[in-house]
């Protein structure tokens, strides 16, 4: 087996909230997001759950199918790859992800999805094919 | 989604016991809120030292709690856990609520 391997992670998830929610903490418990410093499992968790439940949200908005998640250890964090097999994304690219504002008498519910990820990932790209979307990014200290 | 009550301090403190509200539990979160915020106390604030993971979607439930409690009533929030702080902060969300870093005292009339 190769070393990277053996320190990746491999899953496959139903993209349905309460699969999603168990995937991710099965994900959170094994390498290499185990043995991350408390800050990027905290940045990892809510970036993955951000990810993952758009998936389930919107892509497979017309009925679940899988997400393939794949972790591999990189510059001290880690670096993801997501497929899923859904509808692409508008436009065939990534949101801007503009945080909503705050200010005004009807503070906002929601949006605020693309605005993390964006906050707290490197190398963030997306690519859409014939086997669907790939997601790929990057959460590390460089 | 649990929640405990406890208006002995002469306010309603609505603590949240279990670690986490995120996508797969926020509208059930927001239906325990709904319940809770039944009794009529004047100030209600969400103690959520015990959740360690919030998402956008639990973000947004925490919002429209506040939007339930107005006009006339507002919510306050408890013991961000670092975590949680950060959904907050990056945000900007923080700026709309007043956040106390523990339970705030019992009032002095309170009985």
């Amino acid at each position: 087996m190769p070393a990277e391997a053996a320190t990746g992670a491999r899953m496959t998830i139903a993209g349905d909230p309460a699969s999603v929610r168990a995937g991710l903490c099965a994900l959170m418990a094994a390498p290499p997001l185990a043995g991350l410093p408390s800050d990027l499992r905290q940045d990892a968790e809510l970036v993955l759950a951000e990810v993952l439940n758009n998936i389930a949200e919107h892509a497979y908005a017309a009925g679940p199918g899988p997400i393939e998640v794949q972790l591999l250890p990189d510059r001290g964090g880690f670096a993801c790859i997501v497929r899923d097999r859904g509808t692409a994304m508008p436009g065939g690219t990534l949101p801007a992800g503009l945080p909503p504002s705050p200010d005004g008498p009807n503070p906002p519910e929601g949006g605020f999805g693309w605005h993390l990820i964006r906050s707290l990932v490197q190398d963030l790209s997306y690519v859409r094919d014939a086997a669907g979307n790939k997601l790929t990014f990057r959460i590390s200290r460089c | 989604m649990q929640i405990e009550t406890d208006t002995s301090g002469g306010y309603l403190a609505v603590t949240v016991t279990g670690d986490r509200i995120d996508a797969a539990g926020a509208i059930q979160f927001k239906e325990a809120m709904r319940q809770a915020i039944q009794d009529p106390a004047s100030r209600v604030v969400l103690d959520l030292s015990r959740v360690a993971f919030l998402d956008s979607s639990g973000l947004g439930a925490v919002v429209a709690v506040k939007k339930l409690l107005a006009p006339g009533r507002d919510l306050e929030l408890s013991g961000l856990t670092p975590g949680v702080a950060k959904v907050f902060r990056l945000t900007r969300m923080d700026s709309i609520f007043t956040i106390h870093s523990v339970l705030p005292e019992p009032l002095r009339d309170a009985g």
